[in-house]
């Protein structure tokens, strides 16, 4: 198993920092998948994360200046590691006016991510940072478990409202319940509601578009005659929503979900070089 | 006592004190003919911190007419007078200490504009005095770099990070954090970075050597001297003895003295060496008592070199570094030991004035001198 990979541009690692820094805030440990075309990210769900799980899809080439994959055999070349994303955002931070980053496979006392950066000094010579991060190498039987998520055979597919507004209301929402309704149709409405004892507030989102998800979209028949003002709805914890639209500093060329009426809030958020998507489970 | 600091003097001796404040809970004051001297100690002894402001730093300045006056006060409380570091930089022309005997108090008096006048009655506490004992110029390692590089370095690590390794080689210089050796170690993040010579002002190397010391003290004094502007010099021997930061200029001089931790299979080696006490021989329980009279007659009775040994002692550190040398393989051997390690205590001639104590270079001396809440008891000793 061998993994080494270099990034000499400024603009790409400033790109792949915030991409990571997105994924820590996000969760404190996560599958880092290798193959020899893509980068990804991935936490499959459990019950102790809340049953959210997350799919980060990073198109390698468009990062890394060199990169070199042996995976574990032939037939399968690819690596799994398990990560703390945190780590490799703290190394990344103070690597930012690096000449160059390389990343590799090592083990030291155990296996490790090294990331070394030289960075520019007083002097002729580099000063040279190393930082190794601790992983686990996860074993092939297990791989099953972090495969590409299906998608889902969503009821209604929209695009979301600017994620400035989004998050302030989301925010203030958050002070008032716990629990959050998305709802949306196939006419660019979405409502964000919330309702407790006391009080139930709802915001209003028009005119948002829907994505014109092709033939070879997931798209079930049924939705083919659906009503365009029906709404497809699903209570989330608020939290997670709000966690994910905290954290982010991707800004994503195009932010959509997808709902699947009582069962899941699909956020997709898609960037030339990036993609992203994170689900989160309806709770009763 | 009567000093008086004016412009931008005010602003460094605020930024004095914050450093100080990373140190220890007290701030020890004595002031003298030569100069205001203020000091602070942490709880362990292991990291000491003066800055000698000579008169010169003083617009005007008054030494108390009992030149042993010494007092000590809680460093918060001296903080609150020098706050807010930018409101003094932009309202406060002159800074006035004054000590008030009879009410035993020592009076801070900030000038500002308009003539508003803010006065501090700090109470004191009278000490003996504090003085680590430590000799820079015996080093046989000696760094200096810019504040900027150091605080540079500095940022790579994380601000939680207790203890810090440097290693130095004939060219180079490394700074990895410092591990403890145990379970959980194995998965922590690992940190390097590595410098070259170069980049360092003056750069004097007699061995490649490693000494690991805390982190967190450092960063007062790298405060200090980044507003300062002053380069930074280390003086460093081999683990165990202190390291020793300065900054220096002509009108005043901080030094902070760090103990390094000193490894038990350095101490094994050094059994004929009077200057390396393994830990065995004194049990720590006899510094632990608060009493500082006992603490006085462990020090007389135990293998002190007096004046006239003071020449033996330099043949001792060449057989030290000649088997810290080794020691970095044979380390890897003892592996399955565990090493006992602990940061040796600074050897502090705290207790009388006795010249002869105070002027000998013992800092390898491995003392745990508890913190003394008797100090004012022994004032008639």
């Amino acid at each position: 198993m061998k993994f080494r990979a270099k990034i000499v541009d400024v603009g790409c690692l400033n790109h792949f920092t915030r991409v990571v820094n997105t994924v820590s805030k996000l969760t404190k440990a996560c599958v880092l998948r290798l193959t020899c075309d893509h980068l990804y990210f991935v936490l499959s769900g459990r019950v102790a994360t809340g049953g959210v799980s997350m799919w980060c899809e990073l198109l390698q080439v468009n990062f890394f200046d060199e990169f070199q994959l042996e995976g574990v055999s032939a037939d399968a070349n690819e690596i799994f590691l398990e990560v703390a994303p945190e780590n490799l955002s703290r190394a990344l931070k103070t690597a930012q006016n690096a000449k160059s980053v390389k990343i590799k496979l090592t083990k030291k006392s155990c296996p490790c991510l090294t990331l070394a950066a030289e960075l520019p000094s007083l002097s002729s010579l580099s000063r040279v940072v190393t930082h190794d991060l601790p992983v686990d190498v996860i074993p092939r039987r297990l791989w099953y478990d972090f495969r590409e998520p299906q998608m889902p055979e969503f009821d209604v597919s929209i695009y979301l409202p600017p994620l400035k507004t989004m998050k302030s209301v989301v925010d203030r929402m958050k002070n008032l319940s716990n629990y959050l309704v998305v709802e949306a149709n196939l006419n660019g409405k979405m409502n964000l509601k919330i309702e407790t004892d006391l009080v139930s507030v709802t915001t209003h989102f028009k005119e948002l578009g829907n994505p014109p998800w092709g033939e070879d979209g997931s798209q079930s028949s049924s939705r083919t005659h659906r009503e365009p003002e029906l709404m497809a709805e699903t209570r989330v914890d608020i939290r997670k929503l709000q966690q994910f639209l905290t954290g982010q500093q991707v800004n994503p060329s195009r932010a959509m979900c997808n709902i699947v009426d009582g069962r899941i809030l699909h956020l997709i958020f898609l960037h030339e070089d990036v993609s992203l998507q994170y689900f989160i489970p309806a709770v009763v | 006592m009567d000093c008086v600091a004016t412009g931008a003097n005010v602003k460094v001796l605020a930024k004095a004190i914050h450093s100080l404040s990373r140190i220890g809970e007290e701030l020890y004051l004595e002031p003298v003919d030569d100069g205001l001297a203020l000091r602070s100690v942490n709880s362990s002894r292991s990291a000491f911190a003066s800055f000698q402001l000579s008169p010169l730093f003083f617009q005007r300045y008054q030494a108390p007419t009992d030149q042993s006056f010494r007092c000590k006060m809680p460093i918060k409380s001296v903080q609150a007078v020098f706050k807010s570091l930018s409101s003094l930089e932009r309202s406060v022309e002159k800074c006035r200490i004054q000590l008030n005997s009879e009410k035993s108090r020592l009076t801070i008096t900030l000038h500002c504009k308009h003539g508003l006048l803010k006065t501090h009655n700090l109470s004191f506490q009278d000490c003996e005095s504090l003085q680590a004992v430590f000799d820079k110029e015996s080093c046989t390692n000696v760094l200096q770099a810019q504040p900027r590089l150091m605080v540079d370095t500095v940022l790579h690590f994380p601000p939680s990070l207790e203890e810090v390794n440097l290693s130095v080689s004939s060219d180079r210089v490394w700074l990895r954090n410092h591990v403890e050796d145990d379970a959980d170690s194995s998965r922590a993040m690992m940190t390097e970075l590595c410098l070259s010579s170069e980049e360092f002002d003056h750069f004097a190397i007699s061995s490649q050597t490693s000494i690991t010391f805390c982190l967190k003290e450092l960063r007062g004094l790298l405060g200090f001297a980044e507003s300062s502007c002053l380069p930074i010099s280390m003086y460093f021997d081999e683990p165990g003895s202190p390291v020793i930061l300065n900054v220096t200029d002509s009108v005043l001089e901080a030094n902070f003295v760090l103990a390094t931790l000193s490894e038990d299979s350095h101490s094994k080696n050094h059994v004929n060496s009077d200057t390396k006490r393994p830990d065995a021989e004194q049990p720590p329980d006899d510094f632990m008592s608060d009493d500082m009279d006992s603490f006085l007659i462990a020090m007389e009775t135990s293998e002190l070199p007096g004046p006239s040994h003071v020449p033996t002692s330099p043949p001792q550190p060449i057989n030290n570094r000649k088997h810290s040398a080794s020691d970095d393989e044979d380390e890897e051997a003892l592996a399955e030991r565990p090493p006992n390690k602990k940061f040796c205590s600074l050897f502090f001639g705290s207790v009388l004035p006795t010249p002869s104590l105070t002027n000998q270079t013992i800092q390898s001396q491995e003392v745990l001198a508890s913190d003394s809440e008797d100090e004012n008891q022994t004032e008639t000793s």
